[in-house]
C-alpha cells in the first residue's frame, strides 16, 4: 500500500509545487508576497470550466486559454497595483494588503457571477481511464498499483512546466536577467536590463502557472468553488517557506514534500490533522531554519 | 437619565447593539495589532490569540461557573502565556518571515481547536451566557486606549519606536531588543485575548472558523486602513470596516467586492491610512500659505 500512497502523493505534490512555483517566482524576482495568487488559481479553473461548458471547447484548448487568462489577470494586478507600490518603494505590508483586497474582489465577483455552490466539469470531459500495474518487487498476491490517466496527466504537465521554467532560469539570457533582478533590481537596471518589462513578464508567467494549477486541481478533485484559492494559498505559503522563499528548486521539492506529508498523515494518522501537519511543519521549519530547508543562509538585506 | 433609559429600550439599540458591540471588539483587535506594528513586528497571530482568549473565557464561564471578571481575566492571561512560550523563538524572525510564522501558528491553533473535545470540535461552543454589556466594552476600550497612550509617551513607547525605525541602531543605544519585542507581542496577545473574551460573551456561540487566516487579515486591514501611526487610526479603521458591510447592503452580492476595492484604493492612495495627522498638518499649512 505504501507505493500507492507514494503515487498519490506525487500527483498531489506536483500540483502544489506548480502553484508554489508561481508564488515563489514573484517573491524571488519582485520581492513581494502576492496573496492574490490563490485567487488567480481559482480564476484559472473557472475560466477552463466556462470554456468547456459554455463554449464546448476541448479540455486541452480550455487549459491553454485558462493559462493565458490567468496570466493576463496577473499582468493586470502587477500593472495596476504592484507597479505603483514598487514606484513608491512601499514597505512589505502594503503589497500584501493590496493583494488581499484583490483576492476579496476576485472571489466576490466570481461568486456573484457563478454562485457559491460547488461546480463540476461535465462527465466525459475528465479522462476516466486508469491503469493497474504491479511493481517487480511486489509479490503476486499483493494488490496492484492503481493510477488514473488524470494523475499521469497532472504529473506530466507539472513536471514539464517545472522543467521548462527551471531550464529557462538556468540556461537562457532571459533567466540570467531575471536572476540579476532577483539579486538587485537597481544593479540590473544599470546593466541595461528592462526591469519593469521583466517584472510584468514574471507576473504573467507566475499567474499562468497558478492558473494551470487551478485547472489541474479542479480536474482532480472535480469540485470548483470561489473559495478554493484560500486553502491552496495557505499551502503555497507553507511550500515556499519549506523550500526557501524565492527558491525555484526549493518550491518544487517543498511542494512534493508537502504532498507526501499530507498523504502520509491521512493514510497513517488521521485525516483531521492533514492541515495541522502542513502548518505544524511550517512552524517548526521557521523556528529551526528560517531560510527554508533548502534556502541559502545568505539573505537579501532590505 | 430618562433619555438614556428610553435610548436603551429603543428599537434603534435593539437592532444595532450587536453592531456597536462589534465595533468595540474590533477596535480592541485593531489596537492589539497596532501595538505589535508599533514595535516593527508584522505579527498575524492576533486572530489566534483572540480565539485562545475567547475559548478560555467561555470555558471558564461554562464549565467552572466563574464570575464574569474572572472569565475576562482568564481570557486575557491565557493568550499571554501562549505568547510567552512561542514568543522567544518566533521573534528572532523578522519581516515577512515573522508574518508567515505567526500565520502558521494561527493555523495550528485553529486545527487544534477544531480537533479537541473540550472546545466542541468543529461544532464550536454553544450557549455561552451573555454577560457582556455595552459599558464593559466601552470602559475596557477606553482603558486600553489610555494605557496605550501612556505607553506611547513612556520609555517603553520610545524603545518600541526606536526598534521599529532601526533595530541595529536601537541595540547600539542600549535598548534590549528581545525583551521589548516580547513585551509588545505579549501585550498585543493580552488585548486580543480580552477582545475575544468579550466577544465570546455576547455572540452566544464560538466556532473555530472565526479565528483563522481571514480574521487575522481582517484585523490587520482595520489597523492599516485607519492608519497605524497613532492610536486613533485603528479605532477609525475598525469603525469603518465594521459599518461598511451594513452600509453597502444595497449592493447585495457584490458588496464584498466594494470592500476589497476600497482596501486596494487606500493602500494605493492613502499609504499611511485614513487618519494621518502629518498629512492633515500639511493640508492646513498649505491652506494658510495660500
Amino acid at each position: 500500500m505504501f507505493e500507492q500512497q507514494l503515487l498519490n502523493a506525487l500527483s498531489l505534490g506536483s500540483v502544489y509545487a506548480l502553484f508554489a512555483l508561481g508564488f515563489t517566482l514573484i517573491f524571488g524576482v519582485l520581492g513581494v508576497i502576492n496573496l492574490s495568487h490563490g485567487a488567480v488559481f481559482m480564476l484559472g479553473s473557472y475560466i477552463a470550466l466556462t470554456l468547456v461548458t459554455r463554449f464546448e471547447l476541448s479540455l486541452g484548448v480550455a487549459t491553454v486559454l485558462a493559462m493565458a487568462g490567468a496570466g493576463l489577470a496577473g499582468l493586470l494586478i502587477d500593472f495596476l497595483v504592484l507597479r505603483p507600490l514598487r514606484a513608491r518603494n512601499a514597505p512589505h505590508l502594503m503589497p500584501m494588503i493590496a493583494t488581499i483586497g484583490i483576492t476579496i474582489i476576485l472571489t466576490n465577483v466570481v461568486q456573484g457571477i457563478s454562485g457559491a455552490e460547488i461546480l463540476r466539469f461535465p462527465q466525459g470531459i475528465v479522462p476516466e481511464e486508469s491503469f493497474d500495474f504491479s511493481l517487480p518487487w511486489q509479490g503476486a498476491d499483493s494488490e496492484p498499483l492503481h493510477v488514473t490517466a488524470l494523475q499521469l496527466l497532472i504529473v506530466l504537465i507539472s513536471f514539464a512546466l517545472m522543467g521548462l521554467l527551471l531550464a529557462t532560469m538556468r540556461r537562457t539570457q532571459l533567466g540570467r536577467a531575471l536572476r540579476a533582478i532577483a539579486e538587485s533590481p537597481k544593479a540590473a537596471y544599470l546593466l541595461g536590463i528592462n526591469v519593469e518589462g521583466l517584472f510584468l513578464l514574471t507576473s504573467f508567467v507566475a499567474a499562468a502557472l497558478g492558473g494551470v494549477a487551478g485547472v489541474l486541481i479542479g480536474l482532480s478533485f472535480n469540485a470548483i468553488t470561489p473559495f478554493m484559492g484560500q486553502s491552496v494559498l495557505h499551502k503555497g505559503i507553507a511550500v515556499i517557506i519549506l523550500g526557501g522563499m524565492g527558491d525555484i528548486r526549493g518550491a518544487m521539492i517543498g511542494g512534493l514534500f508537502l504532498g507526501l506529508a499530507e498523504v502520509m498523515s491521512v493514510a497513517y494518522l488521521s485525516s483531521d490533522f492533514r492541515d495541522a501537519v502542513s502548518f505544524g511543519l511550517l512552524f517548526l521549519i521557521l523556528l529551526i531554519r528560517p531560510a527554508g530547508l533548502f534556502g541559502s543562509v545568505l539573505e537579501r538585506k532590505a | 437619565m430618562e433619555f438614556l433609559d428610553s435610548f436603551w429600550a429603543s428599537s434603534f439599540w435593539s437592532t444595532y447593539s450587536t453592531l456597536v458591540f462589534s465595533i468595540g471588539v474590533n477596535a480592541l483587535l485593531a489596537l492589539s495589532i497596532y501595538l505589535t506594528l508599533s514595535c516593527g513586528l508584522l505579527s498575524l497571530a492576533n486572530a489566534a490569540f483572540m480565539g485562545i482568549g475567547a475559548y478560555s473565557a467561555a470555558l471558564l464561564t461554562m464549565n467552572l461557573d466563574a464570575p464574569f471578571y474572572v472569565a475576562l481575566a482568564g481570557g486575557t492571561v491565557a493568550p499571554v502565556l501562549v505568547a510567552l512560550i512561542i514568543g522567544l523563538p518566533t521573534l528572532r524572525l523578522s519581516g515577512v518571515y515573522l508574518a508567515m510564522a505567526t500565520l502558521g501558528f494561527g493555523e495550528v491553533v485553529r486545527v487544534v481547536v477544531l480537533n479537541l473535545d473540550i472546545t466542541g470540535g468543529p461544532m464550536g461552543l454553544n450557549g455561552i451566557p451573555q454577560k457582556t454589556e455595552g459599558w464593559h466594552i466601552a470602559m475596557l476600550l477606553l482603558l486600553t486606549l489610555y494605557i496605550l497612550a501612556r505607553l506611547r509617551r513612556s520609555k517603553i513607547g520610545r524603545a518600541f519606536e526606536a526598534i521599529k525605525e532601526d533595530e541595529v541602531a536601537a541595540q547600539l543605544m542600549g535598548v534590549h531588543i528581545t525583551s521589548y519585542k516580547l513585551l509588545a507581542f505579549t501585550l498585543g496577545a493580552a488585548i486580543a485575548g480580552l477582545a475575544g473574551a468579550l466577544n465570546a460573551h455576547f455572540t452566544f456561540f464560538l466556532s473555530p472558523r472565526e479565528y483563522g487566516f481571514e480574521n487575522a487579515v481582517d484585523i490587520l486591514t482595520m489597523a492599516v486602513l485607519g492608519g497605524t501611526s497613532n492610536l486613533i487610526g485603528p479605532v477609525i479603521g475598525s469603525f469603518i470596516l465594521t459599518l461598511l458591510p451594513e452600509l453597502l447592503r444595497f449592493l447585495g452580492g457584490f458588496r464584498l467586492a466594494v470592500n476589497g476595492t476600497i482596501l486596494v484604493l487606500v493602500v494605493l492612495f492613502l499609504p499611511k491610512g485614513i487618519w494621518d495627522p502629518q498629512r492633515m498638518c500639511r493640508l492646513f499649512s498649505r491652506k494658510r500659505a495660500a
